[in-house]
């Protein structure tokens, strides 16, 4: 395990795609009182890493990626996207929510090409290319179909291509497998390994899936259980890529990496269970 | 249920209903007729002044002329409604100021605000216009206030970091989940336009079908009233069929409701 002061960073020279310092967020609470959902926290995550953040069920972890995308302003701390402090919304990330985030009045179709459409680009033009990534996510024969006509999964995959078509520098991604069943999140997860090992992103995922988070990523953070949530563990996992997610988990490194970082993160889901449970 | 017998069934309940109100009034049952003709007429009659209506070419006046008031109080209040429904969900100050008005005006029985219309705006459609817009503004006004307000926080979060801004987001975001509110109403506030327009007409007016039953009524003509009633409700149905057309084209990306689909 790495010291947590100083964030094991990326090779030195290179700005780092996200950076947090400091990072404290707070929710004012009727009453006047406040809530310190995030205590002070530094992640830094390096141009091509993929970075999961891990932690029990309602640690903070949704709301500090919503600090990275600017749609949350932290009450202490500065956020820094490739050396520039974030102001307003993160242009250059891309965001897959927990929650469906389609528009339910679009076509699969219409929703990917829409991020192309606003940034001027002309309408056939950005429909063929949705068409193109709508393949890349199997979903080429439903384009057509509304939102509603599609599984949990094709929505996710709609997703999926919704967002990587503008090309993200950052990908933002907030337990968005959470509610698929188990053998449609390995896929899901496979498919998103493939896209990203295409042109490797800075990838910031957020997960209370310690197997899951395992398989996908270079760099495992472990969050404390909340209020005060912080920041108490970072691991490196140096299993090979490519990698498939269901065969890696029978690799014996899975296995060491799991053992010690689950003791860890027991800890805190336990402390969550007994403080929720009087 | 396969749409013959469906079909079927529905054309039988009309039967029935049109055989028992016949022999109520046509056969003395223990020496009484159960539906005296004087107060329900007989089918016969009202059928041969239905066929009298059209032949005569009577009808086609004033069913243009409540047509043409539903279609101007719907448009005119839809358009309202619209307007501020979307004014008053992106400004919450202005719809927390005007919030005791709107309730006040919607809590109003609108029939009241006839003889006032019909002082301000004379005898002629505009009257019946002023009614309609009353109850058609306030059906697509809340709903609009609703689909605007309703947009789920995770759609539009999305849609401002893939870069939309305001102008995008009311094409892409506000407007088609505001209309989708609308046109879920769009039964009822069609309804409405011809509620107004039909009961502007019956409290004075000197065309269309509320004219009609109301000129009826008072000669104690029976027949007449039943016959207008019956081409108002037919009138209703075509309507009513023609915005069901509509719908289904503009909201086909929405789940349908199988309850309602039986």
């Amino acid at each position: 395990m790495d010291s947590l002061d100083a964030p094991p960073g990326p090779d030195d020279g290179a700005v780092s795609a996200v950076r947090l310092d400091g990072v404290r967020i707070a929710f004012r609470l009727e009453g006047g009182t406040t809530y310190e959902a995030v205590a002070e926290t530094s992640i830094e995550v390096a141009e091509n890493e993929f970075v999961a953040i891990v932690g029990p069920t309602g640690c903070g972890k949704s709301t500090l990626l919503n600090a990275v995308a600017g749609l949350l302003k932290p009450a202490a701390g500065s956020v820094t996207v490739f050396g520039r402090p974030l102001a307003g919304l993160c242009r250059e990330a891309g965001y897959l929510f927990q929650q469906d985030a389609v528009m339910p009045w679009k076509t699969a179709l219409d929703n990917v090409a829409l991020g192309l459409e606003v940034a001027g680009r002309p309408r056939e033009a950005a429909l063929d290319e949705a068409r193109a990534w709508l393949a890349k996510v199997g979903l080429a024969r439903f384009a057509d179909r509304y939102p509603h006509q599609l599984s949990g999964g094709q929505r996710k995959r709609v997703g999926l291509a919704q967002v990587l078509i503008r090309h993200p520098k950052i990908l933002l991604m907030d337990e968005p497998f959470g509610p698929l069943d188990a053998q449609t999140r390995q896929i899901m997860g496979n498919l998103l390994l493939d896209l990203w090992a295409a042109d490797r992103k800075a990838v910031l995922f957020v997960t209370h899936d310690l197997e899951e988070a395992i398989a996908l990523s270079d760099r495992v953070l472990i969050m404390s259980a909340g209020p005060h949530a912080r920041i108490i563990g970072d691991h490196r996992i140096d299993l090979a890529r490519p990698r498939d997610t269901s065969d890696i988990r029978l690799d014996p490194r899975f296995h060491e990496l799991h053992r010690a970082i689950w003791g860890q993160l027991k800890a805190e889901v336990i402390k969550t269970y007994g403080e929720a449970t009087p | 249920m396969s749409r013959m017998k469906l079909l079927f069934l529905q054309v039988m309940v009309g039967v029935v209903l049109i055989a028992l109100w016949w022999i109520g009034s046509n056969v003395e049952i223990f020496g009484v007729l159960l539906l005296p003709p004087f107060f329900f007429s007989t089918p016969g009659d009202v059928f041969s002044r239905v066929v009298r209506l059209f032949a005569t070419g009577v009808i086609w006046k004033h069913l243009w002329v409540t047509l043409l008031e539903t279609a101007l109080a719907f448009a005119i209040g839809a358009i309202g409604g619209i307007l501020f429904g979307f004014w008053f969900a992106r400004k919450p100050n202005v719809a927390a100021v005007f919030d005791p008005y709107l309730k006040m005006i919607n809590a109003l029985p609108r029939v009241v605000l006839a003889p006032i219309f019909m002082l301000w705006l004379g005898l002629g459609i505009w009257s019946k216009v002023a009614l309609g817009v009353t109850l058609v503004f306030f059906i697509v006004f809340f709903n609009v206030y609703q689909g605007v307000k309703e947009v789920s926080p995770v759609v539009l979060a999305n849609a401002r970091l893939m870069g939309l801004n305001e102008r995008q987001l009311f094409r892409h975001v506000y407007w088609p989940s505001a209309l989708s509110w609308m046109f879920s109403s769009l039964h009822t506030s069609v309804g409405f336009a011809l509620v107004g327009a039909v009961v502007g007409e019956y409290l004075g007016s000197s065309a269309g079908l509320g004219y009609l039953i109301h000129q009826a009524e008072g000669v104690f003509d029976i027949a007449g009233v039943f016959a207008g009633m019956f081409v108002l409700a037919a009138f209703v149905l075509i309507i009513d069929w023609v915005v069901s057309h509509i719908e289904d084209r503009l909201l086909v990306w929405r789940p349908r409701n199988t309850l309602n689909d039986a």
